[in-house]
């Protein structure tokens, strides 16, 4: 403590000397954690690897079920919302208020629409049996157990990035609720940014999840 | 650690390099390439995570502690894929019963 006459920052942890070294900490906890959730996605990403250098007829058939259009349009959704990310926690840098909370809200609604499209998406290979299990249905008879393994990737990995956008939702919605309440100043807006790096690293998971499922040998 | 502090114009210009790799990517994908698609998409979807990392989670200017930590992921990763991969390719080469 520098000395025992000015009061702590209400935001400071007891255990802690400077709001400055308790963000360090926060940040390289947060980090240390997205490390794991790299090798957490990275088995997925194995799994793909192995079977698309196995089958990789099977892969370029089943990926032309998926809709670039509608993939490419929501990877302009998520990147659009790492942008608002982004500029929610400059304006936790310069303490503004309001222009956290209008960040903040337009990341969860890019967010919702990210999510609306992925239900229209799964409805429509719901609706065309290209779920895996007894009613999967492949026009090849010659590659369809194969291209229900792609199916099973396609649906482990995005439905897994779609959990942590949901969980990153609700991640949002604590922010924006403490932003609201004008917790946030240029001294302490540590959520903030740890926050902005999980939601960052949703879109990154996505940056790869785009290209290797959605455009699988369309030339 | 002074902080850095990016200005909104600086983001929008990251977010604008975001978008014109999406398109290309998208373009690329239209073109025979032959085995170099899959290089070229994967070129595009590093560059675009490199630019997602270093600037909108801010680790250009974060300290080496950080810097390290995020190395590492891709340390580990490369471990993953690669044991794995030789794991995999090699069973072929041996004519063993178990394979």
């Amino acid at each position: 403590m520098p000395n025992g006459h000015a009061a702590p920052h209400p935001s400071l942890q007891h255990h802690f000397d400077t709001l400055e070294q308790q963000k360090d900490a926060s940040t390289f906890g947060m980090w240390v954690f997205l490390v794991t959730e790299v090798l957490f996605f990275g088995g997925m990403f194995m799994a793909y690897i192995l079977y698309r250098t196995w089958y990789p007829d099977a892969w370029m058939a089943a990926s032309h079920h998926l809709d670039v259009v509608l993939g490419a349009a929501n990877t302009a959704v998520l990147i659009l919302s790492s942008l608002t990310m982004a500029l929610a926690v400059n304006q936790g840098q310069l303490g503004r208020r309001n222009g956290q909370v209008i960040f903040l809200i337009a990341t969860m609604v890019l967010g919702a629409v990210f999510l609306g499209v992925k239900v229209v998406e799964y409805s429509d290979k719901f609706a065309h049996q290209l779920v895996p299990g007894p009613n999967f249905r492949f026009e090849d008879a010659s590659v369809a157990r194969q291209a229900q393994i792609f199916f099973s990737l396609y649906f482990a990995m995005t439905g897994m990035h779609a959990v942590h956008m949901i969980i990153g939702e609700g991640i949002m919605l604590y922010l924006l609720v403490r932003a609201w309440k004008g917790h946030f100043t240029a001294q302490y807006y540590t959520p903030v940014e740890i926050g902005g790096l999980y939601w960052h690293f949703v879109d990154i998971v996505w940056i790869f999840l785009f290209p290797l499922l959605y455009l699988v040998g369309h030339h | 650690m002074s902080e850095h502090i990016a200005s909104k114009g600086f983001y929008v210009v990251i977010f604008a390099a975001l978008m014109v790799l999406t398109g290309m990517t998208v373009a690329v994908t239209y073109m025979d390439l032959g085995p170099a698609n899959l290089v070229v998409a994967m070129g595009i979807a590093v560059t675009k995570a490199l630019l997602v990392v270093l600037f909108f989670m801010h680790v250009w200017w974060s300290d080496r502690l950080v810097k390290v930590t995020v190395a590492t992921s891709v340390v580990f990763l490369l471990f993953l894929f690669g044991f794995t991969l030789a794991d995999y390719f090699s069973r072929g080469l041996l004519g063993v019963a178990g394979r």
